[in-house]
């Protein structure tokens, strides 16, 4: 018989958190949200012993107070959820810092055992560390780990079953002055004559009430005793309890430290060195400079010959399957819905699995943060983060993997404002349409008018930045207290996870968004316009105005006249929302160019768009509604439709309004003419 | 008397921390982060940009803006 078990893992950020769950469960896992917000949950089984043990990795976190989200769901679920055993995972090259999370986990009472890991890493240092005595002086099991290796799991299943069999009764190792633990007790005792507390540790509840945690004061409120409470509380000095609580901890953990292990702390750590470089004054800006461009170019180029496979396969495919289906409305729908659908989802896929690859090489190896701490000043500027750079410099060559790689944010309201910018940064689909029709009315100046593109993109995301900071997304600032951890080398099989763990969720979230998008607007396209006897799903009416599309870019004619743009456009940038670059195709066949862009270049320049509107369509194209894929991925990465509605008619509203600016404005002032 | 804030202080300069003043939900971070009285924190350096500003303590580094170090009373010790 099987017995099931829910096991927690818990730690600060940095500490091979996600080597030891993935050492533990294997393949056996996966990726939710936490319910409510965008904060991912990820769980894992794995039997051991007759106990099935449903691992949850909660987020990496270095508290446990109400300041964040990360700690709210950790300790909510501790309190709530009561994991059976709870594992927290230590740094062993950084235990004074690690172990105060220790203390708070021991305060809120769980059956806990400590993984102690990078034993390897500590012993190279030159540290010793006697995990026994250190066993001895917690009164918790103590693991010694090597998560990366694998080491040390079979020994930390085995003392999770021991635990969970005789769960141990451990005493308050760690206690406060008289002053403290006097107020403590008084509080203990309350809490604990009202069994509107009886699912809170008391110890806990009442150390959070002296710290002044604001979530716990809310909870206490709602009680009746609260009088009594309040009667307590308001005879200390919150200020200085809560300074003197962090700071007794930590002496705890050092009278232990000085116990259990010799640290050797003198010498210069190869991280320092590292940094002396990456971080430096001159140097850090050019060293970092060339580590994007170079993981830009690995995304990105490196991914060009997998996604021309792709296109040619799902072209060939396409190609195949018309050929057989006899009934040509069907054969269309297969081909031309269905199987280009399929194929623009998968398309994005070596761009998001590289890309993932890249930052979680950079993620693993402890540059990321060396990333943000130099990026920050600017970001800082328009109200981010330096976390927020990498994503947008990404968005450049594809806003669909940029998005994703916003998950590094960890603050939801910067994360949230990367987002909604990204689209602005003007994506390689966008630059077929520029180099059209910057090529067919600017001629020589082609290349400054895509530049001013570019710089527009640019501009308007910060000002976008500022601006919803200042409205939608108010608030106060996050305080940028940010941990640079000690270089570490990344594994391959760490990074490989990683990798397919996002392209499996793009797969599943932002797929179907997708799919559904591309092959409406193949039905749009192929459905005859009402009264019009045209074959439906026949090539001769596709997009044209027989169809349903031809029918509602009429409509929209007056919509977009004042732009200078007429249906043939209209209908062009609807196509253009299932992929920017299919705005050049659109155009071709609507203007009777074929698929010969020269062509339509030529008739472009003749007179069948003035130039104003041409530079009007390229900032149109630049700032409307992102493609579906994008949309999936705003979707699935704020988990809110109400924001991915936001940013599609912001986007198009602002493209709209520069489009009118520069048609009108330079119309009056007879500007290109 | 010596003191002053964090933000201040020069790198490849200790200091002992006296106080840490500021908005509640920063002070706990920062608080629980290791920066409680009387440990030594080390000034490491600034970034290219000028901010934030790196510091070594208990073994660790971590990093402030100015913003938070400005909250930060300490003394230099020698």
């Amino acid at each position: 018989m099987t017995e099931k078990i829910t096991v927690a893992l818990a730690g600060n950020p940095n500490v091979g958190k996600t080597s030891i769950f993935n050492a533990i469960t294997g393949s056996k896992q996966h990726v939710g949200n936490w319910p409510g917000v965008t904060v991912e949950r990820k769980m894992g089984k794995r039997v051991h012993n007759d106990l099935e043990m449903e691992i949850v990795d909660l987020p990496g976190t270095y508290s446990l107070t109400a300041y964040s989200l990360d700690e709210i769901i950790a300790r909510d679920f501790i309190i709530e959820e009561k994991p059976d055993i709870v594992v927290q995972v230590v740094d062993a090259t950084n235990l004074e810092r690690n172990l105060y999370l220790t203390t708070q986990l021991m305060e809120l009472g769980v059956n806990l055992i400590i993984a102690l890991n990078m034993t390897d890493l500590s012993l190279a240092k030159g540290d010793r560390i006697d995990a026994g005595k250190m066993q001895e002086f917690l009164e918790v099991p103590v693991v010694s780990t090597i998560g990366s290796k694998g080491n040390g799991i079979e020994g930390l299943l085995e003392e999770i079953t021991k635990e969970f069999q005789r769960p141990q009764e451990t005493d308050n190792v760690f206690t406060y002055d008289d002053a403290i633990e006097k107020v403590s007790e008084d509080l203990e005792s309350v809490l604990e004559s009202d069994p509107f507390f009886i699912h809170y540790p008391s110890r806990w509840f009442s150390l959070k009430l002296l710290e002044g945690d604001e979530n716990i004061i809310r909870k206490a409120k709602e009680s009746d005793s609260y009088p009594g409470i309040e009667k307590i509380l308001n005879k200390v000095d919150a200020e200085l309890l809560e300074a003197k609580i962090a700071d007794q901890r930590y002496k705890t953990i050092q009278t232990m430290l000085r116990q259990v292990c010799n640290i050797n702390t003198c010498s210069l750590s190869g991280s320092d060195m590292v940094d002396r470089v990456v971080t430096n004054k001159y140097l850090g800006i050019p060293v970092f400079l060339s580590l994007m461009w170079a993981a830009f170019e690995v995304t990105f180029t490196f991914a060009t010959p997998f996604m021309n496979m792709i296109d040619i396969f799902f072209g060939w495919l396409a190609e195949a399957v018309t050929n057989v289906i006899s009934v040509p409305w069907l054969a269309s729908l297969v081909g031309e819905g269905m199987i280009a659908g399929v194929g623009s989802v998968l398309i994005f896929l070596p761009n998001i699995l590289l890309l993932f690859f890249m930052i979680s090489l950079m993620e693993d190896s402890g540059y990321m943060a060396r990333a943000a701490f130099i990026m920050d000043k600017l970001m800082s500027r328009i109200g981010l983060h330096g976390k927020s750079f990498i994503p947008l410099v990404m968005g450049f060559g594809c806003n669909v993997p940029a998005i994703m790689a916003t998950r590094t944010i960890e603050d939801t309201r910067d994360r949230l404002i990367t987002i909604l910018i990204t689209p602005f940064m003007s994506c390689g689909a966008r630059l077929p349409v520029y180099v059209l029709l910057a090529g067919a009315f600017f001629g020589r100046d082609a290349g400054v008018v895509i530049f001013s593109l570019y710089a527009l993109g640019i501009l308007i995301a910060v000002v976008s930045a500022k601006l919803m900071r200042g409205t939608v997304l108010r608030g106060e600032d996050t305080p940028f207290i940010m941990e640079l951890p000690s270089y570490r080398v990344p594994t391959l099989k760490g990074s490989a996870i990683h990798m397919w763990e996002r392209g499996q969720i793009y797969l599943k979230k932002a797929g179907t968004i997708i799919l559904i998008g591309v092959v409406g607007v193949w039905l749009l396209a192929s459905l005859p316009a009402p009264g019009s006897n045209a074959v439906f799903a026949s090539d001769a009416i596709y997009g044209t105005t027989q169809s349903v599309i031809g029918v509602i870019g009429q409509f929209m004619e007056p919509l977009v006249a004042p732009l200078g743009f007429d249906w043939k456009i209209a209908v062009a940038l609807l196509f253009g929302v299932v992929a920017k670059e299919i705005v050049v195709g659109s155009m071709g066949v609507l203007y009777g160019a074929g698929e010969n862009e020269d062509n339509l270049s030529q008739i472009l320049a003749a007179g069948a768009m003035t130039p104003l509107a041409g530079l009007g369509l390229m900032v149109f194209t630049l700032l409307y509604a992102p493609c579906f894929a994008c949309i999936g991925v705003i979707k699935r990465e704020t988990g809110s439709w109400k924001w991915t509605m936001f940013q599609l008619l912001y986007g198009t509203s602002l493209a709209w309004i520069f489009a009118f600016i520069v048609f009108q404005a330079g119309s009056r002032m007879g500007l290109l003419v | 008397m010596n003191e002053k804030t964090l933000d201040f202080i020069e790198p490849d300069t200790s200091v002992k921390i006296l106080k840490v003043a500021g908005q509640k939900s920063s002070r706990k971070r920062i608080l629980d982060m290791g920066l409680t009285p009387g440990t030594r924190v080390d000034v490491v350096r600034r970034a290219p940009l000028g901010d934030p500003v790196e510091f070594k303590l208990k073994g660790y580094n971590l990093s402030l803006r100015k913003r938070e170090a400005e909250t930060v009373l300490v003394e230099i010790v020698e």
